[in-house]
């Protein structure tokens, strides 16, 4: 009898949950490992603002090889069958991180990142958070420009981040490598990858071009909105 | 004396097919570039600092020496001029490699086993660095030699950097996905393996001769 699994489809940090087979059978369990979730548009359909051929090297390869290797570290481990937030806090083990950590936050940096675009993206902000934004930045185009700034001034590979807390405080923050604002204890609500390959292909050293296509054309304004809202509850 | 851009000891197609002429250029006239840009407008107000030199300016991070409004701008791009100028030297035409040999080779042999093994680790490390960085072959304070990874644009010669294992390069791989993403993509063991086909072991041996006297040529 296949074991059957339940994901929870809408939830980010979704694992997939260890499922007891009926009794009467062995009590063989198998932990399902962590999958590599697809972005929520076809890898083709971000142009021409970031190629099909960037969105099959970066999530058909870089990000799949996060989660492969993560699943592989944590196969027979204790975060086996974990969630993958908890597998990413885990392994931050308060600051000392393990060899988990830098695939784990990897893998969940990089579905927040496909979820904070969508085709004909950018433009401005509405609602709420447009009007956060202006409090707390000053106008819209300084947020931009902070943003940017944030992208560009992570030397070497990182990510630049828009955070809420829970009186809806915006603030922008960036980090190096694997590290994400979650295990600093901040709540992302968008996100853009400045590791070279994120990049590469499509501008090659110019990552200010890349930071403000990224901005113009390319953020899911809805799907921040929506985390700016959940970051409040 | 402002820094200047080096130029590169052969035409940016040589390398190919291991190292392809499009990230050549790109590297040394706009990764490299940008180095010595920014290390120069960091410096502009601090001449004295200018006259220690790239390498002594290398060694100085870390320490008080430089200012601490700078001292992040010099680590990064200090760092990032002395790599490169370092990196372009120690490649070369892929006819021109022969391998290691002479002193250099004994070295190698004595603190690895065999040149193999040394590669083994060389690559372990440069595949291993997580993120953007170097991988490095090098002579420690006691003459023995050491391969090690630095993050960023760091290098062996930040001795008083917490995590840096001080030694004087005699060869370097750059890992920074810009060094080989147009043609590699996600494939850095690939172009690891491919890059010994460019390793110029006369420079290396040259670096290794120097390194031995306590000097670091440039």
């Amino acid at each position: 009898m296949a074991l059957s699994m339940k994901i929870q489809a809408s939830s980010l940090i979704a694992g997939q949950r260890r499922v007891r087979p009926m009794s009467g059978r062995r009590a063989v369990v198998t932990r399902a490992a962590l999958e590599l979730k697809a972005p929520p548009y076809a890898l083709d359909a971000l142009e021409p603002h970031m190629s099909k051929q960037t969105l099959e090297f970066h999530w058909g390869k870089h990000h799949r090889a996060y989660v492969d290797n993560m699943n592989k570290q944590i196969a027979g481990t204790p975060l086996d069958g974990k969630s993958l937030e908890e597998v990413v806090l885990a392994s931050w083990n308060g600051g000392n991180p393990t060899p988990v950590f830098n695939n784990a936050a990897q893998v969940w940096n990089h579905t927040f990142f496909w979820e904070s675009m969508k085709p004909n993206g950018g433009g401005a902000p509405t609602g709420k958070l447009a009007e956060a934004i202006a409090r707390d930045f000053g106008s819209y185009d300084k947020f931009k420009e902070e943003f940017k700034a944030a992208g560009l001034t992570q030397f070497g590979s990182g990510w630049a981040w828009l955070n809420a807390d829970k009186s809806g405080k915006l603030s922008i923050s960036k980090t190096p490598n694997a590290v994400t604002p979650v295990v600093e204890g901040k709540t992302p609500i968008l996100t853009v990858d400045v590791w070279e390959h994120a990049y590469y292909i499509d501008v090659q050293n110019r990552r200010p071009d890349y930071l403000t296509t990224f901005i113009e054309k390319l953020i899911n304004w809805d799907v921040v909105s929506e985390r700016y809202a959940a970051a409040q509850k | 004396m402002a820094f200047e851009l080096p130029a590169l000891p052969y035409d940016y197609g040589t390398l190919e097919p291991h190292v392809d002429s499009q990230t050549m250029l790109i590297h040394h006239t706009k990764h490299h570039q940008a180095y010595v840009n920014n290390l120069n407008a960091a410096l502009d107000k601090f001449p004295e600092l200018k006259d220690l030199g790239l390498v002594d300016i290398n060694k100085a991070v870390g320490t008080t020496k430089l200012p601490g409004d700078v001292a992040t701008t010099i680590r990064n791009n200090g760092g990032g001029h002395y790599n490169h100028t370092f990196f372009w030297k120690v490649m070369t035409n892929p006819s021109n490699t022969n391998g290691p040999s002479g002193a250099v080779k004994e070295a190698i042999e004595a603190a690895f086993g065999s040149v193999d093994e040394m590669k083994t680790k060389f690559n372990a490390a440069a595949a291993g660095r997580f993120g953007s960085g170097w991988a490095w072959l090098g002579v420690k304070g006691d003459g023995s030699l050491a391969i090690t990874s630095t993050p960023n644009q760091d290098n062996p010669l930040m001795a008083s950097l917490p995590d840096t294992t001080a030694m004087v390069p005699i060869l370097g791989l750059d890992v920074w996905e810009h060094a080989y993403y147009l043609k590699y993509q996600n494939r850095r063991p690939e172009y690891i393996a491919a890059w010994w086909n460019v390793v110029n072991w006369e420079q290396v041996a040259a670096n290794f001769d120097a390194a031995k006297t306590g000097a670091v040529l440039l």
